[in-house]
C-alpha cells in the first residue's frame, strides 16, 4: 500500500478494492467514516495524523470500494474490517469512529479486540434504548436533506455542497454513500437489537464524545445509555458540534482522542 | 386485442385536504370507513359490468394512500375471481419485493386462479418509491428479492411430488407443497411492468407481457428493448400479445363530454405524484448514477407528445395528454383512431390497459363510458388486424 497527500490510496483486503486516506507515521490509528463517507480534505484525519498512522478506509459500498456480494449488515463490515485489521498486520490499534463508524467499531470490538487497544467514538449509532414505538434516531430517509443537515450540524451550512461544482466522481460517491447506508441500516434502523447486551465484551478502554448538537439522535438518554452499556467507557461532550463533532470541532476531537490514547492504561483486566 | 378494466379504487373524497402528501402520511382519520366500503363495492360492481361487456380487468395495490384503497390485492382478486364469469384478471402489479413470505403469495395467487376457473395473470413488480416507506422493506437489493420470490412462486406452482427445500439468499421454507396448486399450468402467465430499456430487455428474454405505464410517444425504445431480448431467446419477432400499454380512456357520443370525462380520470395523474417529497426516492431505488444526476438538479422529463415536444403529463391539458398518447378520448370513432396511431407507433400493442375509471368519474359515467368502448371501440380492435415489428440490431 501506498500513502501520498494528494489522493486516496488503494488496499486489497479479500480481493475487494478498497479505497483508504493514509497519513502519518507511528501507532496504527484507524478511522471509522460515519454514513456520509471521508473527504480527503477533512483537517480531522491530518490533525488525528499528529498523534501516529491514520489508515482511513471507505467502508465496502462506500466511495469506490468495492463490497463482497451479500454484504447486507454492520455485522457483514465488522467482519471486513476483523480481516483489514489482519491483512495489514494492526496491533494496538486506536479505533475511532463516528455515527455509523462508531457503531461498526462497537460490532468489532464485541467480536474481538485483540488488535485494538482503545476506542473512541463519536455520536455512535447502533442501539436500542427508547421503547418499540419511540425511535432513538430521527427517520432521515423522511425527511428533506437540507432538514437532516439542520438536525445533523450546528452550523448547517457546514453541508452544503454544489454539486455541479464538484468533480463527478464526489458526487457518485455521495449517491453511493446515501445506498450504501441504507444497505446496512435501513431496518431496523441505525441500529442492531443484540449490540447492547454485547457491548459488555468490549475489554478496551473507550471515550464516547458527544456532540451535543447532534439531533438526528432524539433520545435524551441515548449517550449515557451506550456508555453505561461497555464496561468503564467515559462519556464527554463537545460543544458547538452535532452528529459529525470530528467535522465541526476537527482539532478538539483529534485532541481529546489522542490524549485519551496516550493517558488511560492499557487494555482492561479481564478475569 | 384485449382490454383490461382498471381502476386504481380511489378514496377522492380526501383528494382536497392533503397538505401536500395523498401516500404514505396522509392520516386516516381522513378517511370514512363507511364511504371507503361504498367506494370498494362500486368499483367491484364496476368490473363486473367490465366483465358483462366483455372487457378483461386489471388491479393492483398501493399501501396507506388516497390514491388507491387498494391495500391487499387478493381481496379484490378473489372476490373478482368469485363474481365475474369470463374476463382475465390480471394483476398489476403484485409488488413481490415488498412480500416477506413468497409462499403465502404462491398460496393467494393460486388459490385466486383456481376459483377463477383459470383465469389469473400475474404481474410481478418491483413497486413505486413511495411503497418503501410502508412496507420497510429495504429499497436497497430489492430487485434481488424480487427474482428470488419470483423463482420461488413458479417452482411451488410448477413442483410435483415430494416436498421440496428451499435455502435461498432471502427465503428459507423447508417443506413446500402448496394446496391446491394452480389450474393454469405449469403456472398462470407472466407480466412485468418497467421503463428502463435494460428491464425491458430482461423480460423479453423471458418472454413475459412487458406493460408500460404513462410511458406515451416514448414507449418505442422500450418496445424495441424488449424485442431484441425477446429474439435473443426465441429467435423470432414477438406477436403483440407481449406488448401491454396502459392509457387513460374516455370515450362519449360526443367530443365535448369525452373531453369532461377525459379531464375527470386525468385526475388520476394529477394526484398520483402528490408525495412528501423524500419518499420518492429512497435510496438504492433509482440506480448511483442516476442519483448523482439528481444531486446535479437534473429532472426527467415526465412525457412526450407524437411532435416530440416534452409534456408534463402530470399536469397538462386534456389535448396535450391525447397528443402525447396518455389518454385516448372522444366518440367512438376518435377513440378507435388514436388507439390503433398508437399501436402502429408501437409496432404492434396487443393489451390496452384501460384506466375507464378514475377519481370523480361517476358511477353512471363510468358504466356508460366502459359499456360504450366494449360496444363501439372494442369490437373495431379486435378486427384491427396489429402490425408486428420486425427486431431492430442491438
Amino acid at each position: 500500500m501506498s500513502g501520498t497527500t494528494d489522493a486516496k490510496s488503494s488496499l486489497v483486503v479479500n480481493g475487494l478494492k478498497i479505497e483508504a486516506i493514509e497519513r502519518g507515521r507511528g501507532r496504527p490509528i484507524l478511522f471509522l467514516h460515519p454514513n456520509i463517507g471521508v473527504q480527503l480534505a477533512e483537517p480531522f484525519i491530518e490533525a488525528l495524523a499528529q498523534g501516529g498512522r491514520v489508515i482511513a478506509p471507505s467502508h465496502p459500498g462506500f466511495g469506490t470500494s468495492q463490497m463482497p456480494k451479500g454484504l447486507s449488515s454492520v455485522d457483514d463490515v465488522s467482519y471486513f474490517y476483523l480481516d483489514l485489521m489482519d491483512a495489514l498486520d494492526l496491533r494496538d490499534t486506536l479505533v475511532v469512529g463516528v455515527g455509523i463508524g462508531g457503531w461498526i467499531a462497537c460490532e468489532i470490538a464485541t467480536k474481538s479486540t485483540a488488535r485494538i487497544d482503545r476506542m473512541v467514538l463519536g455520536n455512535p449509532f447502533g442501539i436500542k434504548v427508547g421503547d418499540r414505538e419511540t425511535r432513538d434516531f430521527i427517520d432521515i430517509w423522511s425527511l428533506l436533506q437540507h432538514e437532516v443537515d439542520a438536525l445533523a450540524y450546528f452550523d448547517p451550512n457546514i453541508a452544503k455542497r454544489d454539486y455541479n461544482a464538484l468533480p463527478e466522481a464526489e458526487v457518485l460517491a455521495a449517491a453511493r454513500n446515501r445506498e450504501a447506508t441504507a444497505r446496512i441500516a435501513w431496518s431496523p434502523y441505525m441500529h442492531n437489537p443484540k449490540l447492547r447486551g454485547r457491548l459488555h465484551r468490549v475489554d478496551v478502554p473507550t471515550l464516547i464524545l458527544w456532540g451535543t448538537a447532534d439531533r438526528i439522535v432524539l433520545n435524551a438518554d441515548y449517550p449515557r445509555a451506550f456508555a453505561a452499556a461497555i464496561p468503564g467507557a467515559r462519556l464527554e461532550t463537545i460543544e458547538r458540534a452535532g452528529h459529525y463533532p470530528h467535522i465541526e470541532q476537527p482539532q478538539e476531537f483529534a485532541r481529546r482522542a489522542l490524549a485519551f490514547a496516550s493517558a488511560t492504561p492499557a487494555k482492561l483486566q479481564t478475569a | 386485442m384485449r382490454v383490461y378494466q382498471f381502476t386504481e379504487q380511489a378514496y377522492y373524497p380526501a383528494w382536497k385536504d392533503h397538505s401536500g402528501s395523498l401516500r404514505i402520511n396522509l392520516p386516516n382519520t381522513k378517511l370514512d370507513p363507511k364511504i371507503a366500503g361504498d367506494l370498494l363495492n362500486r368499483y367491484y360492481d364496476e368490473w363486473q359490468v367490465a366483465d358483462e361487456v366483455g372487457l378483461d380487468i386489471m388491479l393492483n395495490e398501493h399501501h396507506q394512500t388516497a390514491t388507491c384503497l387498494s391495500s391487499t390485492v387478493v381481496v379484490g382478486l378473489s372476490i373478482m375471481a368469485r363474481i365475474t364469469k369470463q374476463a382475465r384478471l390480471l394483476v398489476l402489479g403484485y409488488p413481490l419485493g415488498h412480500r416477506p413470505d413468497p409462499l403465502r403469495c404462491a398460496e393467494e395467487l393460486s388459490t385466486i386462479d383456481v376459483v377463477s376457473g383459470g383465469r389469473l395473470d400475474m404481474g410481478f413488480v418491483k413497486g413505486v418509491p413511495y411503497e418503501f416507506p410502508a412496507s420497510n422493506q429495504n429499497p436497497v437489493g430489492v430487485m434481488d428479492r424480487l427474482w428470488e420470490a419470483h423463482d420461488f412462486i413458479l417452482k411451488a406452482m410448477s413442483h410435483r411430488g415430494e416436498p421440496f427445500n428451499w435455502e435461498g439468499e432471502h427465503f428459507h421454507y423447508r417443506q413446500v407443497n402448496i394446496w391446491p396448486r394452480p389450474v393454469q399450468q405449469p403456472h398462470p402467465p407472466l407480466w412485468s411492468t418497467t421503463n428502463s430499456k435494460n428491464n425491458a430487455y430482461a423480460l423479453g428474454e423471458r418472454g413475459y407481457v412487458i406493460a408500460t405505464l404513462g410511458s406515451g410517444y416514448g414507449t418505442r425504445p422500450l418496445y424495441d428493448a424488449y424485442r431484441q431480448g425477446y429474439y435473443k431467446t426465441f429467435r423470432k419477432a414477438p406477436t403483440p400479445d407481449r406488448f401491454a400499454y396502459l392509457g387513460l380512456v374516455a370515450v362519449a357520443d360526443n367530443e365535448a363530454e369525452a373531453r369532461r370525462r377525459g379531464d375527470q380520470v386525468a385526475d388520476y395523474l394529477r394526484t398520483s405524484a402528490i408525495v412528501h417529497i423524500p419518499y420518492r426516492n429512497p435510496p438504492g431505488y433509482l440506480s448511483v448514477e442516476d442519483n448523482a444526476k439528481i444531486l446535479k438538479g437534473f429532472k426527467q422529463p415526465r412525457g412526450t407528445a407524437k411532435d416530440g415536444r416534452p409534456v408534463d403529463i402530470y399536469a397538462c391539458s386534456v389535448q396535450d395528454l391525447i397528443d402525447a398518447g396518455i389518454l385516448f378520448c372522444g366518440t367512438p370513432d376518435q377513440v378507435y383512431e388514436q388507439i390503433v396511431e398508437f399501436c402502429d407507433y408501437c409496432g404492434g400493442m396487443g393489451n390496452l390497459l384501460m384506466m375507464g375509471q378514475a377519481g370523480y368519474l361517476s358511477h353512471q359515467d363510468t358504466v356508460d363510458n366502459l359499456t360504450m368502448f366494449a360496444k363501439e371501440v372494442l369490437p373495431r380492435l379486435k378486427a384491427w388486424k396489429q402490425p408486428v415489428a420486425e427486431v431492430q440490431a442491438a
